[in-house]
């Protein structure tokens, strides 16, 4: 093999050929892993290129482009294992690698749990999911300015309110991938990803004892370009996002009704996935041990790992251990269904694995979301608020404050009140918080405008009770 | 600057290797950068290996290693950023890159500006490690693993599971620049973590100890650093939080314990005090040089020369020296931390703040080792002060809304005060602020300044660097809480 490190970055994207290319480079590697004594070996190659296209006020900040590639390798020899990655693919770099790889994993000790999967499991085909819009790959920093300019200069003219900008950026990332292990799987795909993000400012005198600054954002991205939302329309959605905030304060601590947005209710969703896989169940880090089959959120919630949805962002025609990948439910009206699992983690609790490894260059394999969809409800959002008397719409949430083990839940909150079914004021400075467990079974209402525009997926929801730490009672 | 370097953690890019860079080829890649109109260019080199060790069931399990080089390229015009990068240091590579770094000035209208004669600048050395851990023996490095691990189990029979990781690795870095400045430095950076879960009478709570900084394997050998005691304090935690009750919720004082607690200075102050945002105007500090922004009792420094702390560097990633930058004196807001960019707008001096996280990315204002300065009040007073409130001892992490100053941090070790005296442990907990409100009720600060033991990562712009921070014992007088007993 000859030393191909050519970069993607102005030749037009990754094609079938860098595919094909990446793929040789995986099983040379898996070959030279078991010359140098592994038995067994798993690569995965990526190369990756972006462009991100930045302004300001209405000038150009930042034009930043690149290609990059990278290997990842996993030796296994007895029960011991090695994880390690290099930028440097010719073959010499590689055989030292793999030596250096073999030595490594003979320090390690051995576990029993680690083996590569089945052979008689791995992914067959790999199905085309129409993941890669060459269009993207068309698009040069001059073009990806103009949009950036023109989604910026919309929030700007929107408001008079908007008086200054974090900026907006247009970045698109093309990639080619491939994965090779010793047990036989090959596979490689193509996938690319388009986004657009708007930061617009506003002053806020509503104090003028204590003027401040608020921000707010908002964004479209997708695998296809044609589905990106028009430039203009995510500025001006940014505007009013932004100068909605102006006035914002804290209100008195209670115990109260959470409305979140779905941008929010997704990061709920996320942590509840945190909790639900087979990594956290062996490692015995999360509340849920011993729940599945049981009712843990409310009827109302149901959830689904799906990473066969053709054009969806988190979707992938195999799995990070070469497995083919399915449709799981994660939770059925409130029930926990079997936790997602990749191969060791499976071992470790003595089930199969459910396709849902991930992996990521120089990582260990283990359960990762696909595309994660909470349901979509019956009800309007404008229905859900309107039958909310009093609360808090959750618009932004900050920290951590999770306790996987315990399920203790505390985060800031940004947001509106809600009172008499309508949004009032916006909030700030304040925390919400209550046990995880809590707050799944009390969600009480679910809209109906789940969109698929990101890996984690959600419509509106609202906790009937959290309790809100605000400004102390008089 | 450390001299027994095996061959295999050497530099490409550094003399006698294999794509050795010197001033004159570096000085041919800048006129390319430039060549299209660009007015200032720069060049980061950087070599990094690094390796992670991990033990989990009292096994040593994963073991990692990974290698990084690359160039990249930046050219500016005004505020106009270019930038590009390869990881191949092969001529017409590095030329491709600089080429399409310098596209940014495309249409500029002037003429090219030519690159300065190249020198080197002079630096401190602030972490002179004698021998790199990563020469070290693996088997030396996963006793310390077990050590730990052995220290957890040891503490109280009700630990049922401990972790315990070393990440460990070294970064070379060489920048040229086009006003002819070349630095070049070897960071070595070093993390140890154990982490213990307890469980009793059906309940469970994890607790985690550690800390690093740029050293070797000499870090284990300061006192009560050493790999024993790491692990038996993830264990006290974990066991004290066993009997952990909802915290309150509200406003109420609140008494930071020393060192960690530091976290707050960095989101409530720091980020705010970036210049980046402050050219923007898109700080709440924006226009405040010169003002009192915190109470006087507040004095906080920026501080990239403390010794083999997590963020001193000899050197910033655009080529200047690390420096110590009084950020609040008494109260009054004396400056911002700059780049290169920021320094030039605001018509100062670049302050040694100019970082990043890889060659992939480009340089920002970041900050290095921020601490609130020792202030008169004895500790022990500061917690005798308080009738109801909340004493912080352990943090997990922090943000900060840059732009409205409201921030959250979330405490993973905390206590209830009742009349002047710790009383029962808290569940985790976040407290919420605003940073220039919080800033102000400073009213308490105690002699007892400490420098946190080296565990925390700053993300900013997607780019995570390694920072530290450090606090004497303080008092709030009010900030909210946010538990679940309203």
């Amino acid at each position: 093999m000859t030393a191909a490190r050519s970069s993607t970055a102005g030749t037009g994207g990754p094609t079938d050929r860098t595919v094909n290319e990446l793929r040789d480079i995986a099983q040379l590697a898996v070959e030279l892993a078991r010359r140098a004594g592994a038995d067994d070996a798993e690569a995965l190659v990526r190369d990756g290129s972006e462009l991100t296209a930045k302004v300001r006020l209405g000038e150009p900040e930042l034009v930043q482009e690149a290609g990059s590639r990278a290997l990842g390798l996993r030796v296994l020899r007895g029960g011991r294992r090695a994880v390690t990655y290099t930028s440097d693919l010719r073959r010499e770099a590689l055989e030292a690698l793999c030596a250096e790889s073999v030595t490594l994993a003979d320090l390690a000790e051995v576990d029993e749990y680690a083996l590569p999967p089945d052979p008689s499991l791995l992914a067959k085909d790999v199905p085309d999911l129409d993941l890669y819009d060459p269009r993207v790959a068309d698009v040069d920093a001059a073009w990806a300015l103009r949009q950036a300019i023109a989604a910026e200069s919309a929030a700007r003219k929107h408001d008079a309110r908007v008086t200054n900008s974090e900026g907006a950026i247009w970045s698109r990332v093309l990639g080619a991938t491939a994965f090779a292990t010793s047990g036989g799987f090959v596979g490689g795909y193509l996938g690319s990803y388009a986004s657009l993000v708007v930061e617009p400012l506003a002053d806020d005198t509503t104090d003028p004892t204590n003027p401040k600054k608020r921000n707010g954002y908002w964004w479209t991205g997708s695998r296809f370009i044609g589905e990106l939302e028009p430039a203009e329309a995510v500025g001006i959605e940014a505007a009013r996002r932004t100068v909605a905030t102006i006035g914002s304060r804290k209100v008195e601590t209670q115990e109260c009704a959470v409305v979140f947005d779905p941008e929010m209710a997704r990061s709920i969703i996320g942590m509840l996935f945190s909790v639900a896989n087979g990594s956290s169940f062996w490692r015995k880090s999360s509340y849920l041990i011993g729940k599945e089959g049981e009712a843990i959120a409310s009827p109302l919630v149901t959830v689904v790992d799906d990473p066969l949805i053709p054009r969806a962002p988190g979707s992938r025609p195999f799995d990070g251990d070469g497995l083919a990948t399915r449709r799981n439910l994660v939770v059925e009206r409130g029930v926990l269904c079997p936790v997602l699992c990749d191969v060791y983690s499976a071992r470790k609790l003595g089930r199969q694995s459910t396709g849902s490894s991930g992996r990521a260059i120089g990582g260990t394999p283990g359960p990762t979301t696909s595309n994660l969809i909470m349901q979509a409800g019956a009800m309007s959002r404008q229905e859900l608020l309107r039958n909310t008397p009093k609360g808090l719409y959750v618009t932004h949430l900050m920290g951590f404050g999770f306790n996987a083990v315990t399920g203790d839940f505390s985060r800031g909150a940004q947001g509106f009140w809600i009172e008499n079914g309508e949004l009032t004021y916006p909030v700030s400075e304040v925390t919400i918080a209550a046990n995880f467990d809590e707050i799944l079974k009390r969600i009480d209402a679910v809209a109906d405008d789940l969109q698929l525009r990101s890996a984690i997926a959600t419509p509106t929801f609202r906790v009937s009770q959290m309790t809100l730490a605000g400004t102390s009672k008089n | 600057m450390i001299t027994s370097l095996p061959a295999a953690l050497r530099a490409p890019f550094s003399p006698g290797g294999g794509n050795a860079i010197d001033a004159q080829l570096a000085h041919r890649l800048l006129g390319i950068a430039l060549e299209a109109g660009g007015d200032y260019a720069d060049l980061y080199f950087e070599f990094r290996v690094s390796a992670d060790y991990a033990l989990e069931e009292e096994q040593i399990r994963a073991l990692g290693r990974g290698i990084t080089l690359g160039l990249g390229v930046r050219v500016t015009k005004g505020d106009a950023t270019g930038y590009a990068y390869c990881e191949d240091l092969a001529w017409d590579r590095m030329a491709h890159a600089a080429r399409t770094a310098g596209q940014i000035a495309v249409g500029g209208g002037h003429p090219p500006v030519g690159v300065a004669p190249i020198s080197s600048v002079s630096l401190p050395s602030f972490y002179a490690v004698p021998t790199p851990s990563l020469v070290v023996s693996a088997h030396d490095k996963l006793a310390l693993l077990r050590t730990g691990d052995r220290a957890a189990r040891a503490y109280d029979p009700r630990i049922v599971k401990v972790e315990a990781s070393l990440s460990e690795s070294i970064k070379e870095i060489l920048v040229f620049t086009s006003d002819g400045r070349m630095a070049s430095d070897l960071q070595p950076l070093i993390r140890y973590g154990v982490r213990a879960v307890a469980e009793h009478n059906g309940k469970r709570q994890g607790g985690s100890g550690g800390g690093g900084g740029r050293y070797g394997m000499e870090y284990f050998e300061l006192a009560a650093r050493d790999a024993e005691a790491h692990g038996r304090e993830a264990a006290r935690v974990a066991i004290a939080m066993l009997d952990a009750r909802d915290a309150p919720a509200g406003e109420m004082p609140v008494v930071l314990g020393a060192g960690d607690s530091g976290i707050l200075l960095h989101e409530a102050v720091g980020h705010g005090l970036e210049a980046d945002f402050n050219r923007k105007q898109t700080s709440n500090y924006t226009g405040q040089v010169g003002k009192l922004v915190a109470s006087a009792l507040c004095t906080v420094v920026d501080d990239g020369t403390i010794s083999n702390s997590r963020g001193a560097i000899n050197v910033d990633d655009e080529g200047y020296p690390g420096q110590n930058n009084m950020l609040i004196e008494n109260g009054v807001l004396v400056g911002y931390m700059h780049d290169r960019l920021s320094s030039r707008h605001f018509g100062g001096q670049p302050t040694g703040n100019g970082r990043r996280e890889s060659f992939r990315s480009m340089p920002l204002p970041r900050m290095t080792n921020t601490s609130l300065l020792g202030g008169k009040d004895n500790p022990e007073d500061i917690v005798r002060s308080v009738k109801r409130g909340i004493f912080a001892k352990r943090f997990s992490g922090g943000s900060v809304n840059i732009t409205n100053g409201d921030f959250v941090f979330s405490l993973s070790e905390s206590y209830l005060i009742e009349d002047g005296q710790l009383t029962a442990p808290l569940k985790g907990v976040n407290l919420i602020g605003n940073g220039p409100d919080v800033l102000r009720r400073v009213d308490m600060v105690g002699s007892d300044f400490e420098l946190s033991d080296g565990v925390w990562s700053c993300g900013k712009d997607g780019q995570s660097v390694p920072v530290n921070v450090g606090t004497p014992t303080i008092r709030i007088s009010s900030i909210t809480v946010g538990g679940t007993q309203a």
